[in-house]
């Protein structure tokens, strides 16, 4: 009996006693977190994704509420609308950017461009792209073997097997620019976002001379300025034989898609225009 | 007989063309000169489309202390300065040449006659290695100059001739030992008096006895330069890996061979000194293996710099049917070529034509952990672990784990029995982590 009570009061003191030390640590080493980067993290999407060029959402939330303002601050996979929650939590004016999505600049299916090599090492962009140019004739486009894809949290870009090109679905895209930084042949760009998904812009990154880069590859730009000659918003500059579209600049009016002579300007997502054939089948058909 | 102790492998040495004197090439009609055919700043122009230039003449300017002169390797016209695909495929600056006839240099010594210039002293031999864009001819290219210019507070003691060639199929080196054995040595003697040093050590190994044999005998003439035959292994031919099998000391991780005292030279660089100093001719021409077991003609060409590797090989007898891969270097260090119009550059060693059967990549399988990749690394690193680093993208422990001691030998992906690309993963590591370090410094 008498050792139960020795044993119970024994260890409520030692009990009691390192609680009170605990509590007198605690209190001194005590570090003090702002509640606010608690609730920031609760309206950011929790993706992880880096996209914010913060290594993840919680890093990102604490530096919302330390910096005086969020303009520099923008959160791609949250949005506007994500900023707006943040923007009401810290009490500040959130600044909206426009949105953008993922575009990949090239076309080079094996039809366009032919294959002069075989590459059987280690299957990743990254590490073909360090020993050489490419498996085709091309030493800019894309040589598919999927680093954009792996890099991808959110599964919006997916290699396309019969063209062997990244394929970005749109909905799913955040546009955090991870498969932007994974691609070392700098193919993926992140560009506005229009209306009904609408894209026009030039698939390619040959910067070598038209001959050259035609020869390489049948859909390549091959810098004939016929595009920027066209253009009545001055969107489009040429550089290295290479066209490039401005995506705020550009107002959709298609007409550098019409003048280009290789095709390499896309249109995506757009309604099938009016061509000379089918006017003429529909002045054919009207008279009956 | 000595050799270096940790790692090591033996490939297959399948050295068919050993028998075939060197020939010279005809010069080609056209030839693509690249800026930068060596180690650090590429060189800057100093002639203009529509110059004409003679054999010798320099055509661009070393544009740095790490960096090196470039010559006309033939007479013509020059068509173009642009960026043509070097072996990688990437376009990179080069200077077209359209050729015509072969108008040298007068101040060129084009006779076979052996000059034994004594007078020379140490900075003007500096000096003329530098002005002829003299380079390390193994293949690593580096200025050749650089190395000859020891560092203040530092002393070179021993120059060392690296006569291995362990590299499988090569053969260039050890032809140029047997032809051309008294010029190397003339050349190591210009290397001694330049560092300056009074030991020089040519190391061969012993799957070349012919060549052991002949400059041994020529030796004897020459105070202070001795043979020294090795066990045949590889990867010897390394830099660290030569030194520490003939004096024994060990380069520190992160260090260069001057800080144990010694100066490694390649024979194909020594008989380039020699060359350059006694005969005044500049670095435009080397001797590149051509080689691959159904190759009509193995041969060993004298080629301008500059040629297109299509020619080699169309000298060689053409393409066979059966072809793999067309590597440019030997099978273990060597790059496959993505297509042949690639030109010749100065480190240009050998061109092996794998057939198609021989080229396989076998199919990468899991590792097993046998550390059989361990064991073979000379410079004793971990490459299982380090490829597996490498795969989920940890640069900072990459750099702990001292990747970047790697010398890219091949030795570990060579004997794993799971044929996994390790030397692919470290090779990005290493990137990446200089890529670490550039911005650390910055």
């Amino acid at each position: 009996m008498n050792t139960i009570v020795i044993t119970i009061i024994s260890l409520s003191l030692i009990g009691v006693l390192a609680g009170v030390i605990l509590f007198l640590i605690a209190q001194k080493f005590k570090v003090f977190e702002d509640p606010r980067i608690d609730d920031v993290e609760a309206v950011l999407p929790g993706a992880n994704c880096g996209g914010c060029g913060y290594p993840g959402c919680r890093n990102f939330a604490d530096s919302c509420v330390r910096s005086e303002n969020l303009d520099s601050l923008f959160c791609p996979v949250g949005g506007n609308d994500g900023m707006v929650k943040v923007a009401a939590v810290l009490g500040r004016a959130a600044v909206a950017k426009e949105p953008t999505v993922a575009v990949v600049r090239c076309s080079g299916n094996p039809d366009h461009r032919m294959r002069t090599a075989r590459y059987d090492s280690a299957p990743t962009c990254e590490i073909a792209s360090g020993l050489f140019a490419g498996d085709t004739a091309c030493s800019y486009g894309c040589l598919g073997l999927g680093d954009c894809e792996a890099a991808c949290d959110f599964d919006a870009i997916h290699m396309n097997p019969v063209t062997l090109l990244p394929e970005v679905i749109d909905e799913k895209c955040n546009s955090c620019g991870a498969c932007v930084r994974a691609c070392p042949k700098k193919i993926i760009e992140l560009r506005k976002r229009n209306k009904k998904d609408r894209k026009i812009f030039v698939s390619c990154v040959n910067q070598d001379k038209g001959a050259t880069a035609r020869k390489a590859c049948s859909v390549a730009c091959i810098g004939c300025k016929a595009c920027q000659k066209v253009c009545e918003y001055d969107a489009i500059t040429i550089e290295n034989f290479l066209a490039y579209i401005d995506p705020v600049k550009c107002r959709l009016c298609r007409k550098c898609v019409e003048v280009c002579p290789t095709g390499s300007i896309l249109e995506i997502n757009f309604p099938p225009r009016k061509t000379a054939e089918s006017e003429l089948c529909l002045t054919e058909i009207s008279p009956n | 007989m000595k050799a270096f102790r940790k790692g090591g492998v033996h490939p297959a040495e399948n050295k068919i063309s050993t028998g075939s004197s060197i020939l010279d090439l005809p010069v080609p009609g056209l030839v693509t000169v690249h800026l930068s055919q060596h180690l650090g700043v590429p060189a800057q122009p100093v002639v203009d489309k529509g110059d004409s230039v003679r054999t010798g003449q320099l055509i661009a300017k070393s544009a740095g202390f790490v960096s090196a002169n470039i010559h006309s390797p033939v007479s013509g016209t020059v068509q173009k300065i642009e960026p043509v695909p070097d072996i990688t495929g990437y376009p990179k600056m080069a200077i077209v040449i359209e050729v015509k006839g072969d108008e040298w240099v007068e101040t060129i010594d084009r006779t076979d006659t052996i000059v034994r210039p004594d007078k020379l002293s140490r900075e003007e031999i500096i000096a003329r290695i530098s002005e002829m864009g003299i380079v390390g001819m193994g293949g690593a290219t580096f200025p050749s100059h650089v190395k000859v210019s020891v560092p203040k507070g530092k002393k070179a003691e021993i120059l060392i001739i690296n006569g291995v060639e362990c590299e499988p199929y090569l053969t260039s080196d050890h032809r140029l030992m047997l032809e051309k054995g008294e010029e190397i040595l003339i050349g190591a003697g210009f290397l001694m008096r330049a560092l300056p040093v009074d030991q020089a050590v040519i190391g061969i190994e012993k799957n070349k006895p012919d060549a052991i044999e002949h400059l041994r005998k020529l030796s004897s003439g020459y105070p202070g330069i001795r043979v020294e035959p090795l066990k045949v292994k590889y990867p010897q031919g390394g830099e660290k890996q030569l030194i520490k099998a003939i004096t024994g000391r060990e380069v520190p991780s992160g260090g260069l061979p001057i800080d144990v005292g010694a100066v490694v030279h390649n024979v194909g660089t020594a008989f380039a000194v020699y060359e350059a100093i006694a005969k005044n001719k500049p670095l435009f021409e080397r001797v590149v293996t051509v080689t691959g077991k159904s190759l009509a003609k193995n041969a060993n060409f004298k080629v301008r710099i500059g040629t297109p590797i299509s020619s080699l090989i169309d000298a060689a007898g053409g393409l066979p049917d059966d072809t793999g891969k067309v590597i440019s270097g030997g099978p273990m260090m060597g790059r496959a070529l993505p297509g042949l119009n690639a030109p010749v550059t100065k480190g240009t060693s050998g061109i092996v034509v794998m057939k198609a059967n021989e080229s396989v990549r076998k199919t990468v399988m899991n590792c097993i952990r046998c550390a059989r990749c361990a064991s073979a690394c000379p410079m004793g690193l971990e490459p299982y672990f380090l490829m597996s680093l490498g795969d989920a993208r940890r640069w900072e422990e990459m750099e702990t784990a001292r990747a970047l001691d790697c010398m890219e030998c091949g030795s570990c992906s060579f004997t794993c029995p799971s044929n996994r690309p390790l030397l692919d993963y470290i090779r990005i590591g290493k990137t990446n982590v200089n890529r670490i370090l550039k911005a650390r410094k910055s």
